[in-house]
Order: structure tokens, then sequence, then C-alpha cells
């Protein structure tokens, strides 16, 4: 029995590093800021999440699986208000968002050049 | 008072499970930081409903559970944009009205939007909230409804009974 919750939790732990990876990927992928907040949050929530469950299957039972979902509860609470305030933060400073496949919002003709530069002095 | 007493009681349990020790001397340093927290809380006058929503304790799990299966989903469509083509995504950015009257509730609706994969919550200015979307269609006038109604009807007071 415990054999096999090792092997399940070892399952969740690669399946959430796995799920961590494409986070990364996406976050190399992803055109600005704002898409890459997308991909970032794979990481935050299926990824800490699946790892922490892993950890909670191969940890002895009592007070080691209550931190973990500490943990896991503490994750779940910060990690939107830290991916707001960075939303919040590029969005004032001025960098505005690719609408669509090629437009930059604020801006009449598509944006073809370097979509990361977007926004830059924009700010009033 | 009451909100006093459950930042007590959520803040003496957090203790104990991070220590798990019981001794004199580690109850002792335990009621030291609790008493400190909750004077430093009530100098910072963020003791009532919305820096201690412990009294919607049952609706808030019953939420999370619903929100736990709606990040799943999300999670699943993020990664098919992610390994799909570079063309698969259509950012946009939408304006997304809450209904609930209350704070708290205005915050949990904001944090479940940026919780969930493929949105997030840039702005909130009043009722108002300012989402940008990873994909178009997931985002349309309607999709945020069910959690806008879920969340305001968890954190709103009196609304438990409403549908």
């Amino acid at each position: 029995m415990a054999e096999a919750l090792h092997w399940i939790g070892g399952a969740l732990i690669l399946a959430g590093a796995l799920l961590s990876i494409l986070g990364a990927v996406g976050v190399l992928r992803f055109p600005d800021v704002y898409t890459r907040i997308h991909a970032a949050s794979l990481t935050d929530t299926g990824g800490a999440t699946l790892m922490l469950l892993g950890m909670g299957l191969i940890s002895p039972l009592g007070f080691v699986m209550l931190k973990l979902l500490l943990v896991w509860g503490f994750i779940m609470l910060t990690s939107p208000a830290a991916a707001n305030a960075l939303a919040n933060a590029a969005f004032g400073a001025g960098v505005r968002p690719r609408i669509g496949t090629f437009q930059i919002m604020g801006e009449d003709k598509p944006g073809g050049s370097g979509p990361e530069r977007s926004g830059e002095g924009t700010a009033s | 008072m009451t909100y006093a007493l459950g930042l007590l009681v959520a803040l003496g349990g957090f203790w104990f499970v991070l220590s798990g020790q019981i001794s004199p001397f580690f109850g002792g340093v335990a009621v030291i930081s609790v008493i400190a927290t909750m004077w430093l809380s009530a100098r910072l006058k963020v003791i009532d409903r919305d820096g201690s929503p412990y009294h919607r304790a049952p609706q808030l799990l019953l939420y999370l559970g619903w929100l736990l299966g709606e990040i799943v989903k999300a999670n699943v469509a993020v990664i098919a944009r992610v390994v799909g083509p570079s063309h698969a995504i259509d950012p946009a950015m939408v304006e997304v009205k809450s209904s609930a009257t209350s704070n708290l509730g205005r915050a949990l609706f904001a944090n479940s939007i940026t919780l969930t994969p493929g949105t997030v919550t840039v702005d909130v200015i009043g009722a108002n909230l300012k989402v940008h979307a990873l994909v178009r269609e997931n985002a349309g006038a309607d999709s945020f409804d069910e959690m806008d109604r879920k969340s305001a009807r968890t954190a709103d007071p009196h609304r438990a009974s409403g549908s």
C-alpha cells in the first residue's frame, strides 16, 4: 500500500514538474508580458498543486501534510496578487498588450516590429 | 469582536501547525507572537469583515472546490495554446463588471480570474474589472457570469439563500 502511494506520489511530482516546464516554454514562446503571465500561471497553479499533492502522498501522515496544505493555500492566495501586481505595473507603465494576432492596443497600424517594445514611452 | 476571535483562532492554529510543539516555552512564544500580530492588525485597522472572513469559511471551501475544477479546465486550455502553433493565441482586453457589493466579493472575483490560467485581472476600478485574456472567445460577455455569481454569493452578506 505504502509502496503504491510512493509510486503515485512520484508520478504526480513528475507531472507537476512537466507542467512547470510547459509553463516555462510558454513564457519563452508567448509574445508580450501579459500573455507570458498566463503561461507563468500554469506553474503557479497546476505545477505547484500537482507537486504538493505528490509530496503529500509520499509524506507520513501528520504535521507534514498539514504544512504542505498551508503552503498550497498560501501559494493560491499570493500568486494571483503577484500576477495582478505585475500586470497592473506593466499597464501603468504604458506597456500596451497585443490584441488579436497582430494589432497592438491603442495603435491603428499593425505592430509588425517587436511587440515587446510596443508600449515604451506611450505613458503620459 | 467576532472578527478578532476568528483571527485569534486562525493565528493560533497556524502557529501550532507550523511548530507542532506544545512545551511551555513554545506555548509562551506562541502567545506572545499571536498577541503581537493581533495588536499590529488592530493598529492597521484590518480586523474587520474583509480582513478576517472566517465566518464565511464553509461557503469559501465550497467555492474553492468549484474553482479548482475551473483551474484544471483552464490549465488544459492554456497548455494546448503553449504547445500549439504560434498563431493559436488571440489576446484580448475586456471590461468585466462585478455584481458583488462587498470589497471581499470583488477581491475574491478578481483573484479567481487571475488564478485561472488564461485570464489576468489588470485593474480594478470600483466594480469594473479590466481583464486580459489569452484567448478572445474565453473572455466573451457571459463567460465570467458563473464565476461572478458564485463569488458574490460566497462573499457577500445575506445572499446565501438567493440563487
